[in-house]
């Protein structure tokens, strides 16, 4: 059953698996499929206008003539549903009800469907909704509820920094971001037989959206089908936002008695959906005079917005990451994330630690400056290094790999000009100037701690009578190349050629779920899987005569230890490293900052298809980078101000840098051929090295993204 | 109202006023052109009228009267194979998620069109109206460059 000619797919960049649909328009998204049968109507969400209040009333206009509108409110969510939108606290209904609290500007109060989206159009300016108003809680400074803490210490901090030749202090600003996936947020429900619903839509984790169509339309595992199309783009965004869409498109189709296409717009996409969480983030670092690390006191208070969403897990990444990749023996990190009255923030790549390494690597910087020395010396006095242990004490044994990716980042630099002296260098326009900065960050792939344990993820391996082998598993393509790289892991367990081998729909009636797919886990923690189901399947083909079915569930290797308790042990099952150096032009006529050049090595373990390993790497890139320097979120009131494409802006092919990728291969014995995740690291990076760049440009630290021209020009004047 | 769609001569019966993308879409099924914004920002519904990149969100259809209209789906080769610009993008990883893909394709078919050798900043500057989200446009530059002539 298996070629003994098959040759290695892996690391290989064959060709993408749905390339040749997607190139010729017919890889079919949630907004171009046809309703079978035709009939489906529109659904509309009318939101809330107040960032705090009670819902007094709804009142439909009784001027409009309804009789062709369904209307939805929490009252259509009868027990045994639950109008809770389930995820991690039961805090957030699917809709707002008559009496209850709105806790954010946008919140979902009701829903309609019409035949046309004129006539719902019109229903939607004929519903009036009064409120009482309270007065919100905007800033995390104000905030007096919280969705959890965390600490983390490791040695005596307070001793250390007592004994310290010097301690710098230094607090951090990071800013909201729209994740900005190009395909809007979008569901179709459609009711099916004996009281069941069938949902399909853009998402990135097929099993959490079943989950919340269960428990609020009260539907068994039977009921509940959820499908993903072809999705154009998640980062996050699309990891828990879709159950809330589904519920939504449910309800409605429930009660229309048939099928509802819910597509949100880009406006409405923007103005109601979570974004990355903003935070203050304060760092004391104390050192020795010869540059020795000794203690790190690290505080991170990062804004949740209205509802708990996924807070609590992102604030486990800020706080985990939050002391870089260096060695130190004291250190006290001090977490917490705020309710504020602000949409929900949420999943949005990196999930936490572009946030907490944004100040960590800035930190590196500040007390280089004050001790006098290169900051990539400090770097590499302090880096993580086979047997040193991290904040939470995990003692790294393998694919530890700071130094490679650093040696491999500057070798690939290009050289700096001379600087002619007391000038900026080789600037013909006198107000433009050059700097260059540089970052070296880690993350932790996979689950947190007992996370995966706790998933017990799971895939199956399809023999067929004909010899042909299908993958089932939950996890779904992005555009990151799952469906790919999944098929090459596969052909090479095998031993069979790549075009014997497929991936089964992401459809909830046929594949097990794999978990969400999320945290860098895709690759390394599902491919794991896929790789022991091929090996597992081969061996029985030796033997026996398909069809064969081979399933694998995630089993923690008994090497890892965590405690949930205390926060100690290993975090991470392995973590992936990326240096990145950023060149910038600062114009201080308009403080503009124009990032010309980046270059970012990555020890991705191995590369299944550099291609595609490289294409993440430069996509995360440029989002930190619009993260960095243009992507700023403006609110009144509760409310974004920037809620269109027109105002909140995204890098185009003209702004971004010119993108060098290095691939480190330092594997990884736990993953597949040795591969670790690295779909999240390069957001980590490209932030603290463009704010290290701008202050080798101009001499000013900003210690905040986004560097917006107004601050660039604020702080270049008061400094 | 008449057009050409694809090389194929249409006549089609809608309001005037109605967008062009709605109509692709919805009356004739070309779903191969996107909504990303509905606004001319992103490029997403980009299509060739008479040449020219055009996003599709902000044409009546009235205004295409007469015109030649070209969408993704009409971008292969006659025999039905891939153009090189749809291989070179597959091969060189320029189409991620996808959904951006039509419209960018067609952006870069126009340039290549009006200028058959660009530079790597001629190329910025072609797409420059069309928006990506997952590939920091490195490799969509890398196969538009891989089909200079």
């Amino acid at each position: 059953m298996t070629d003994s000619a098959a040759s290695p797919t892996v690391g290989r960049s064959v060709p993408r698996r749905e390339g040749a649909d997607k190139v010729t328009g017919r890889a079919r998204y949630t907004d171009d499929l046809v309703v079978p049968g035709g009939g489906a109507w529109y659904g509309k969400t009318v939101r809330s206008s107040v960032a705090r209040g009670t819902l007094r009333s709804i009142t439909l206009d009784p001027a409009f003539d309804w009789s062709r509108v369904v209307v939805v409110t929490a009252d259509d969510i009868p027990p045994p549903g639950e109008n809770v939108v389930q995820l991690i606290r039961d805090d957030q209904p699917a809709l707002a009800r008559v009496g209850g609290e709105i806790r954010h500007q946008e919140e979902p109060i009701l829903l309609l469907a019409a035949p046309d989206k004129g006539t719902l159009a019109e229903a939607a300016r004929h519903v009036r909704i009064a409120y009482e108003r309270l007065e919100p809680v905007l800033e995390l400074e104000q905030a007096t509820e919280d969705y959890g803490t965390i600490e983390i210490a490791k040695g005596d901090v307070e001793a250390a920094l007592h004994d310290a030749d010097l301690i710098v202090e230094r607090t951090f600003r990071v800013g909201l971001q729209e994740q900005l996936y190009i395909e809007p947020q979008g569901a179709i429900a459609r009711p099916t037989d004996h009281g069941g619903i069938t949902v399909v839509g853009s998402l990135q984790c097929p099993y959490y959206v079943h989950r919340a169509l269960k428990r609020a339309l009260a539907l068994t595992d039977e009921q509940a089908i959820v499908i993903q199309a072809e999705t154009g783009g998640g980062f996050g965004g699309k990891e828990e936002y879709p159950s809330i869409v589904a519920i939504h498109a449910a309800l409605l189709a429930r009660k229309a008695g048939r099928p509802v296409r819910l597509i949100y717009d880009r406006h409405e996409d923007l103005a109601a959906t979570t974004k990355r969480h903003p935070g203050v983030i304060t760092h004391r670092a104390g050192v020795q005079r010869d540059g020795t690390l000794v203690a790190q006191d690290i505080t991170i208070v990062l804004d949740g917005g209205a509802y708990c969403t996924l807070t609590p897990v992102v604030l486990s990444r800020a706080a985990i990451h939050a002391a870089g990749p260096y060695a130190c023996p004291n250190v006290r990190i001090r977490a917490r994330a705020v309710a504020t009255n602000t949409p929900p923030n949420g999943a949005f790549r990196g999930f936490g630690a572009p946030q907490s390494l944004f100040a960590a690597e800035l930190m590196v910087e500040h007390v280089a400056e004050r001790l006098g020395v290169p900051s990539v010396d400090l770097r590499r006095k302090w880096m993580l290094r086979v047997g040193d242990s991290t904040a939470t004490g995990q003692v790294l044994t393998e694919s530890v790999s700071p130094e490679l990716v650093l040696d491999a980042a500057l070798k690939a630099a290009r050289p700096i000009r001379p600087r002619p002296s007391g000038s900026p260098l080789g600037s013909a326009d006198p107000s433009i100037r050059h700097g260059r900065g540089l970052s070296l960050v880690f993350h932790g792939a996979g689950f947190t701690g007992s996370g995966e344990k706790k998933l017990s993820g799971k895939i199956a391996l399809e023999c067929s009578e004909k010899g042909e082998f299908r993958i089932l598993t939950a996890s779904t393509e992005i555009g990151q190349g799952t469906k790919t790289i999944f098929c090459q892991i596969a052909a090479d367990a095998l031993g069979v050629s790549l075009d014997r081998v497929s991936v089964g729909a992401q459809d909830t009636s046929v594949v097990p779920d794999s978990g969400p797919t999320v945290a860098s886990r895709t690759a390394m923690i599902v491919g794991g899987l896929i790789h022991d189901a091929g090996v597992a399947l081969r061996a029985r083909l030796e033997r026996e005569r398909p069809p064969l079915r081979v399933e694998r569930t995630y089993e923690q290797p008994d090497t890892l230890h965590w405690d949930d308790q205390t926060y100690r042990g290993d975090a991470y099952p392995v973590y992936a490293w990326a240096c990145t150096i950023a060149d910038v032009e600062v114009d201080t006529a308009t403080g503009e900052v124009r990032v010309t050049d980046l270059v970012i090595a990555v020890d991705c373990g191995k590369a299944i298809h550099p291609v595609m390993a490289e294409g993440q790497i430069e996509g995360g890139a440029l989002q930190a980078v619009g993260w960095a320097t243009i992507e700023e979120i403006k609110m009144k009131d509760g409310r974004y101000l920037n809620d269109r494409l027109a105002t909140y802006i995204i890098p185009t092919a003209l702004d971004a840098p010119r993108l060098k990728t290095i691939l480190v291969e330092n594997p990884y014995s736990g993953g597949p051929f040795g591969a670790k995740g690295i779909g999240e690291l390069p957001m980590d990076g490209p932030a603290p090295a463009v704010i290290a760049a701008i202050h080798d440009a101009t001499g000013v630290w900003l210690d905040e993204v986004p560097a917006t021209p107004e601050k660039v020009l604020a702080a270049c004047a008061s400094s | 109202m008449r057009f050409v769609l694809n090389g194929r001569p249409l006549t089609v019966d809608v309001a005037g006023s109605r967008r062009l993308l709605d109509v692709l879409r919805e009356d004739l099924g070309y779903t191969g052109t996107k909504e990303g914004c509905g606004e001319g920002e992103c490029g997403a519904c980009s299509v060739l009228i008479d040449g020219h990149v055009v996003n599709s969100c902000l044409v009546a259809a009235g205004q295409v009267d007469g015109c030649d209209v070209v969408t993704v789906e009409g971008l292969a080769l006659p025999d039905g194979k891939l153009s090189p610009l749809q291989q070179a993008f597959i091969e060189r990883g320029a189409a991620q998620c996808g959904i951006c893909t039509p419209g960018m394709l067609l952006a870069a078919h126009a340039l290549l069109c009006e200028n058959p050798r660009p530079s790597a900043d001629d190329v910025r500057v072609g797409l420059a109206g069309n928006l990506c989200r997952c590939t920091g446009y490195t490799k969509i530059i890398d196969a538009v460059l891989a089909c200079r002539a």
